[in-house]
């Protein structure tokens, strides 16, 4: 046995001599001090580095029996699910994967709102958060088009011709993108080149330069100190615990939770009664006939309510688009002393409140037929939306604050 | 100058080459990434022209027929729908006159056709291109003043009369777009030509 584990440590020792093996381990891992008081909120960006590694894998699987030709794509799917063995389970947990990928992002983004997790010295790491956030919806919507059902084909008509709306080239541009008058079988067969090839490297990169950021600065936490003004004499923070062995026994904890309520989603209700995926989409495209009810998949809904309030084009689009890259801003929006919601004032939580109602209300507004009176609620919560954002200058600024402490509070 | 020193003005001078050099390279190599991504010659060539039999419509009647790959609409209209179409309250249309869409300049008339009996339309509205239903007169409910029967975008809510102009206070810009059409004969419709040049 010791001849064995000497030999292992020879091994190592061996790499290392060549490949910064262990300091790449201690910068991240052994020696990457964490504050001590992270809370169940700290749990999603582990869960969405797992999301990640489910979709790859049975991506990788799936693209071994899925054909990107508009006249086998949907049949394709079908025989997946009948006929390949286990393809129903590796097809469900890819689109269950796609949803939980948006639920465990959305309430990664909203831990950042509540601890100010964006504030400096942390900006970067969250423009490069929002540019994963980007990409994903970039890689969602390309996927989706892939089993060429109903809402595949007329969810990438409304999506493309979005672009139409920019002044002079919008036209042009939408052209581009499609490759073809239509949606067809041209513009499938690229939107499956950047579903599998271009984003999934784009998002692994992002993934590395989020970490490494994030790594840099260290990690905030609930009470939105920074472990680092207090050290002790060998230069550890007093606050902070390595990440491993304490946090990867703590997330593997949390993962083993999350794969359980994944597994049930996967197993009792993969198509979550039309919420993640639609019944329209058991049809096959048909370019002649609209379904009469076509919504995007419910993550995209909050910026398709946006863009329905607005009765002009491409001032809709433009809400739309706004409605997005506003979170880069974020940042320097944020005009307050503190960073955690522990210390902040009621105007701002008050603010918070507001835009989790309206952002969950746009959310379900955009799966509804737009009546009049819908059409009005969505504009009322869209005012919210960037009036949260937009005022935030001003009431983060004259919000009453409470005093921060000088160690963490557990 | 010293034997070995570096000269940092003529290092400037070489990387400032390199880089536009480069750069214009680059920038070439770039092209026919970009370009595969327009319309190929395979794609470009399906839009030929097809030809409609129009003897089988009823009175109030909807066919759809595929034309580069998108849905064209013939609709035979009764006369007393022509009627409301030419009585419109301008104020109820965002484009009455047409002026601002898309038609062969025949179709430059409150009944957006040469025949008006037939009317002929690029089923796809023109906020974000989903196809609009027919929701012919007598289904009203909740449709609004001045409404006449036409067509209801799924979508975003944009209505358009039975001449698919829009109507105003929804998101579609301008009224459906008229392809170039032409009757062969009393039951024969061509469309994707108008034909004696004008397009």
């Amino acid at each position: 046995m010791n001849a064995v584990v000497k030999g292992l440590v020879e091994l190592r020792d061996w790499v290392d001599d060549r490949f910064p093996l262990m300091q790449l381990w201690n910068d991240h891992m052994g020696r990457y001090y964490a504050p001590k008081n992270f809370n169940f909120w700290y749990y999603f960006g582990v869960f969405s580095m797992v999301v990640l590694a489910i979709q790859i894998v049975t991506g990788i699987w799936l693209v071994m029996n899925y054909k990107p030709d508009a006249a086998t794509a949907f049949a394709s799917v079908e025989y997946i699910m009948r006929d390949v063995d286990w393809g129903w389970l590796i097809r469900y947990m890819h689109s269950t994967g796609s949803s939980f990928f948006f639920i465990v992002i959305y309430l990664h983004m909203f831990r950042a709102l509540l601890y100010g997790s964006y504030k400096k010295p942390r900006e970067l790491v969250w423009i490069l958060g929002m540019f994963l956030y980007l990409t994903l919806m970039a890689e969602a919507f390309c996927g989706y088009l892939l089993p060429w059902g109903q809402m595949s084909y007329w969810g990438a008509q409304v999506i493309i011709s979005l672009f139409g709306a920019i002044p002079f080239v919008g036209e042009t541009l939408s052209l581009w993108i499609r490759g073809d008058y239509v949606v067809s079988d041209i513009t499938l067969n690229r939107f499956f080149s950047f579903h599998v090839i271009a984003l999934p490297f784009a998002i692994a990169g992002l993934v590395v330069l989020h970490i490494i950021a994030l790594h840099e600065v260290g990690s905030n936490n609930p009470d939105g100190i920074e472990i680092k003004d207090n050290k002790d004499a060998d230069g550890k923070p007093v606050d902070g615990i390595p990440f491993h062995p304490y946090y990867t026994v703590k997330d593997s904890v949390g993962v083993v939770a999350f794969l359980i309520v994944f597994s049930a989603v996967v197993f009792f209700a993969p198509e979550f009664g039309g919420w993640f995926l639609e019944h329209n989409n058991f049809v096959p495209a048909n370019p002649l006939k609209t379904p009469d009810h076509i919504v995007p998949v419910w993550y995209f809904t909050p910026f398709y309510a946006i863009l329905r309030a607005v009765p002009d084009k491409l001032f809709g689009v433009m809400a739309m688009g706004a409605a997005t890259m506003v979170f880069f801003l974020l940042p320097w929006l944020d005009r307050s002393p503190v960073k955690s919601i522990r210390y902040r004032g009621p105007i701002f939580k008050t603010a918070l409140v507001l835009f989790v109602i309206s952002f969950i209300s746009l959310g379900y507004l955009g799966t509804q037929n737009p009546t009049n009176l819908y059409t009005w609620l969505a504009r009322g919560f869209s005012l919210i939306y960037f009036g949260f954002f937009l005022l935030m200058p001003f009431y983060s600024k004259v919000d009453k604050t409470k005093p921060v402490p000088d160690r963490l509070t557990g | 100058m010293k034997e070995n020193a570096v000269d940092l003005e003529r290092r400037r001078f070489l990387t400032g080459t390199v880089v536009v050099i480069g750069g214009i390279g680059a920038g070439i190599a770039a092209i026919p990434f970009v370009s595969t991504f327009q319309p190929s010659a395979r794609a470009k060539a399906v839009g030929a022209p097809v030809e409609v039999d129009i003897s089988k419509i009823e009175i109030g009647q909807r066919i759809i027929h595929k034309w580069r790959g998108k849905p064209v609409w013939i609709v035979r209209r009764t006369p007393e729908q022509l009627e409301a179409l030419a009585s419109m309250p301008s104020g109820a249309l965002r484009d009455p006159s047409s002026e601002g869409s898309e038609q062969p300049d025949f179709a430059l008339n409150s009944w957006r056709s040469s025949n008006p009996e037939y009317l002929v339309l690029v089923g796809l509205c023109t906020h974000l291109g989903c196809s609009p239903s027919f929701v012919a007169s007598g289904n009203e409910v909740n449709m609004g003043e001045n409404w006449h029967g036409g067509f209801f975008c799924p979508c975003h809510g944009s209505k358009f009369d039975l001449s698919g102009r829009v109507y105003t206070g929804v998101p579609a810009p301008k009224n459906m777009t008229v392809p170039p059409y032409r009757f062969l004969s009393e039951t024969r419709l061509l469309i994707g030509d108008a034909g004696g040049g004008s397009s």
